[in-house]
């Protein structure tokens, strides 16, 4: 079922050097792209622990972007690659935990390439809006039945208290 | 004789098998020490406590509530909520109460797929249940409205329900941190309300293998090596969980040749303890190439949440599997 006012919103996870830049790029080039992206700068994208794009999706985000150089461009040289692994390992649990593969997405953008960041970011939103929200906290969330059962409770045990010894 | 009044004490075990309280008996002699400082007001699987008598009693009037298992029914979190309201100290006690633990794992099920397996016509259980008879909350007899539980959807961990005062962890604990924690608690020498009562350092520390450069090419199953007794067992390319699990047990696992499980819980500051294998793991493959690195991966850890969530998947940051594609009701 997909809702037509669906805005995806997704977090993106861009590195320091290249990624953010090529974001700074897009923007005073005045490259128009979706504004679904909430970007958090950080100095690496093998600063990206799986921590943050699972929190990110537990707190309600519909997709997750991380964003770096390119392999064999990193500032601090290999650590790149350490996030193309991390991200491998994360996609391989996250479709065990029933995460579309689409909703979370590994980008490498230089400094120079603000079009192509700007179609990545284009590409993603596109496709979490034909997925739909992921709305993940609804999934802890019991249904209406727990509040009576819990109530039933009370009212027994008071009940049962009336009985004499 | 000691002339201070005894103190009061409570065990309850929720969604649990019943290794906590045998952990607690675990402290062999050391029992009659727990019997003469405390009253034990509520111990279901050892003594004849009522909980119609805990309700009868003022808040905070137990001392210690030792809380074991998971909340899995309406009846466990009836529960936790009562003894929380009774209890000055609430202790989760062992990793069901503290991340979920095993039972946690029905957390890639829904109630209708887990009811559906058991009762089910042509299950294991039931090869014949032509009106498919099922557990319901309510039924109505001539006598009155019988109810059972409420089986909830998602197992939650203690502190996912009530606040929760100290943490032990283990599955289940070792009996001389078990001692050690009640000793704290009657000396009042507790660390700071919401801590874990134990260490804040990882496995690793306790293990006593030599440990160099890790380079993985291949993760391997237990069963396909027969590991070298000195040497790292990560670094041997076996899913090793000592680096993401606290330290308190002794190393006990590495130490006949099996890789940790992470029974023991996440160490300090660890908010998700499959991400925090996820990354240590990613670290260490050897390999630049996405496509052999998925190889390795998949090749290597065929079941992700049974390897990096065996025991904290309810506590994790998801919390489940998504229900979205899942029978439900």
């Amino acid at each position: 079922m997909s809702n037509e006012n669906f805005e995806p919103k997704i977090v993106g996870f861009l590195c320091n050097w290249c990624s953010y830049r090529a974001a700074d790029l897009a923007g005073s080039a005045r490259i128009k792209y979706p504004p679904n992206v909430r970007i958090i700068r950080v100095m690496c994208s093998g600063r990206v622990d799986p921590t943050f794009v699972l929190k990110a999706l537990a707190d309600g985000a519909d997709g997750v972007m991380i964003a770096g150089c390119h392999p064999g461009e990193c500032h601090y040289l290999n650590q790149n690659y350490k996030a193309m692994r991390r991200y491998e390992m994360l996609k391989h649990t996250l479709a065990a935990m029933g995460v579309e593969d689409q909703r979370v997405r590994l980008v490498w953008a230089s400094a120079a390439e603000g079009q192509q960041l700007a179609a990545a970011i284009d590409s993603l939103v596109h496709d979490v809006r034909e997925l739909g929200p992921l709305h993940w906290p609804q999934n802890w969330k019991e249904n209406g039945e727990r509040e009576k059962a819990l109530a039933d409770i009370v009212k027994e045990h008071e009940e049962a208290m009336e009985v004499p010894a | 004789m000691s002339d201070k009044p005894k103190g009061k004490l409570a065990l309850y075990w929720a969604a649990s098998c019943g290794g906590c309280e045998i952990a607690v008996l675990a402290i062999d002699e050391k029992i009659l020490d727990v019997a003469a400082a405390f009253d034990i007001v509520l111990w279901p699987c050892a003594t004849d406590g009522k909980v119609r008598d805990v309700e009868k009693m003022a808040d905070g009037s137990i001392d210690v509530c030792l809380f074991n298992g998971g909340i899995r029914t309406s009846e466990h979190e009836y529960m936790a909520r009562l003894l929380r309201q009774k209890s000055k100290v609430l202790v989760a006690f062992g990793s069901c109460a503290s991340e979920g633990c095993i039972p946690g794992l029905a957390n890639m099920n829904t109630r209708r797929e887990i009811f559906d397996a058991v009762y089910k016509e042509g299950s294991m259980t039931y090869p014949e249940n032509p009106q498919d008879v099922r557990p319901q909350p309510e039924t109505k007899m001539p006598e009155g409205m019988l109810h059972l539980p409420l089986f909830y959807d998602t197992l939650k961990t203690l502190d996912q329900t009530v606040e929760v005062d100290y943490y032990l962890p283990g599955c289940p604990p070792e009996a001389e941190n078990i001692w050690k924690a009640i000793v704290a608690i009657l000396e009042g020498k507790l660390p700071p309300k919401g801590s874990v009562i134990g260490v804040n350092t990882t496995v690793c520390d306790e293990c006593p293998r030599k440990r160099g450069v890790k380079k993985i090419k291949k993760f391997y199953r237990t069963w396909e090596i027969i590991p070298d007794e000195e040497t790292c067992l990560l670094e041997q390319g076996l899913l090793c969980c000592g680096i993401a699990t606290r330290a308190g047990c002794g190393a006990l696992c590495p130490a006949v040749n099996s890789p940790c499980i992470g029974c023991h819980g996440a160490n300090d500051g660890v908010k998700d303890f499959g991400a925090r294998m996820m990354s240590a793991l990613a670290s260490v493959i050897d390999s630049d190439d996405p496509e052999e690195i998925r190889r390795i991966i998949e090749d290597g850890i065929p079941d992700p949440v049974g390897t990096f969530y065996r025991f904290s998947l309810a506590a994790s940051q998801l919390r489940r599997k998504n229900k979205a594609e899942m029978a439900s009701g």
